[in-house]
């Protein structure tokens, strides 16, 4: 399992590897959200929750039909499911990658979003745990939907319309812990369902995606 | 491994019938490979050779019949290798190892003549050389049966030499391999089995016109 994930990163950060793309473009995002919305810092503040949050799940879209199509195209999928390692811990470990690749450096790039976005200061924090909250069940998400259409040729459209929908929850509490810590309400509440979601998504999907994938390799 | 024990087969199969996009294509295949023993496939295109060993390697579930073999027993070698590029010859070769927990990738390395590649990104390897390495992937893997799919493709004939006598080792040692290839292995005296008898009826009889159309 852990020589599988060294590979992911590995593979990552070589050459054409994707590695920090998706918090390049969430930095692309937000800025096009400012300059599109005007100088007026209390309607970009406002705001500001929704965007970086709906910024993180398409950055996260980005890189989503990578997980399992590079090692469909090069057999190295057959390989994985007739080596002793389970398919569920091979999802996982794959889900994993991805979040480590792509949701962390955004997590790790967020208050520099939020501070362009003029977001309130107390709620940077809140930023960070909710999107460190959030984007593992991202991750997971994804690999499920990227399992579903793992033998299809450009199956990016059809990933984005199948795993959009299944973000909404996360989007939602996201959204709204970010947003009452902006007001100065207590944010724990939609935080802990948004922890929640994550635990939900991480436990039962990888059982999901094995499954998905034990269908596209027949 | 152990030493030898030819009685027991190292992979048996009975009635087995194999699917390919949910259309049954062979029905009725039985046959048993003994410890020691390398078989050969043959057929022509489109038979069926790639799916049967698909479903022996458990990618696929089989749609009649058994399939007899010690647990944990095969590696699957298929038309792709499964290695990256942007890796060297010896980080693909260690994931597989590290994977299969079989032990270093020194012999294998050496016994297909890639030592002298190792520190090489695999994309800069050419065809035989990158079939090499995905040949040396079933020494890492320490599994008993090696189902190969067309494995001496691309190979030159010195490549060909090497990798039978990889093969005899691996025979002699107690393996058993069973491969589909309309080349020749290199090994003489295989026995091979012929599919053709086995193709599923509904289909055959429309394949069947169908062939003796292009052919013809």
């Amino acid at each position: 399992m852990s020589a599988l994930l060294l590979r992911d990163l590995r593979l990552a950060v070589r050459a054409g590897g994707g590695f920090g793309l998706a918090a390049a473009f969430f930095l692309a995002l937000v800025t096009l959200v400012a300059f599109g919305t005007g100088p007026e810092g209390g309607l970009l503040g406002r705001i500001a929750p929704g965007i970086l949050w709906v910024g993180a799940l398409l950055s996260c879209l980005l890189s989503l039909d990578r997980i399992f199509a590079l090692d469909w195209e090069d057999g190295a999928l057959d390989l994985l499911a007739t080596s002793p390692l389970p398919l569920e811990g091979v999802a996982a470990v794959k889900a994993l990658a991805h979040w480590l690749t792509t949701g962390l450096p955004l997590v790790a790039a967020a208050p520099l979003f939020g501070l362009l976005l003029h977001l309130p200061g107390p709620a940077h924090a809140w930023l960070v745990l909710s999107l460190l909250a959030g984007t593992p069940a991202l991750s997971a998400i994804g690999a499920f939907g990227a399992a579903l259409t793992v033998g299809l040729r450009r199956g990016g459209l059809l990933l984005s319309l199948l795993v959009l929908p299944l973000y909404i929850p996360t989007l939602v509490f996201g959204t709204e812990t970010v947003r009452r810590a902006a007001e100065g309400a207590a944010p724990a509440t939609p935080f802990l369902l948004l922890a929640g979601i994550t635990l939900g998504a991480v436990a039962v999907l990888p059982f999901a995606t094995a499954a998905a994938l034990r269908a596209a390799l027949r | 491994m152990t030493a030898p024990d030819r009685t027991e087969p190292a992979l048996a199969v009975a009635g087995l019938a194999v699917a390919r996009g949910g259309i049954v294509i062979l029905r009725g295949v039985s046959f048993a490979v003994a410890r020691g023993e390398a078989v050969v496939l043959r057929g022509p295109n489109g038979i069926g050779k790639t799916s049967l060993l698909r479903t022996i390697a458990g990618l696929a579930p089989p749609a009649a019949g058994t399939i007899a073999a010690p647990a944990d027993g095969f590696a699957y070698a298929g038309h792709l290798d499964g290695m990256k590029g942007t890796l060297t010859v010896a980080e693909n070769l260690t994931l597989w190892a590290r994977v299969f927990r079989a032990g270093g990738i020194a012999p294998a390395l050496q016994a297909m003549n890639l030592d002298a590649l190792a520190r090489r990104p695999a994309a800069s390897l050419s065809a035989g050389q990158r079939r090499r390495l995905g040949l040396a992937r079933l020494l890492v893997t320490g599994r008993p049966v090696w189902l190969l799919d067309e494995p001496t493709v691309s190979l030159d004939e010195a490549s060909v030499a090497l990798f039978a006598a990889v093969l005899a080792r691996h025979l002699a040692q107690g393996g058993a391999a069973l491969a589909a290839s309309h080349a020749d292995l290199g090994l003489p005296g295989l026995r091979t089995i012929d599919l053709t008898p086995h193709r599923a009826t509904a289909a055959a009889a429309a394949a069947d016109g169908r062939d003796a159309g292009e052919f013809g």
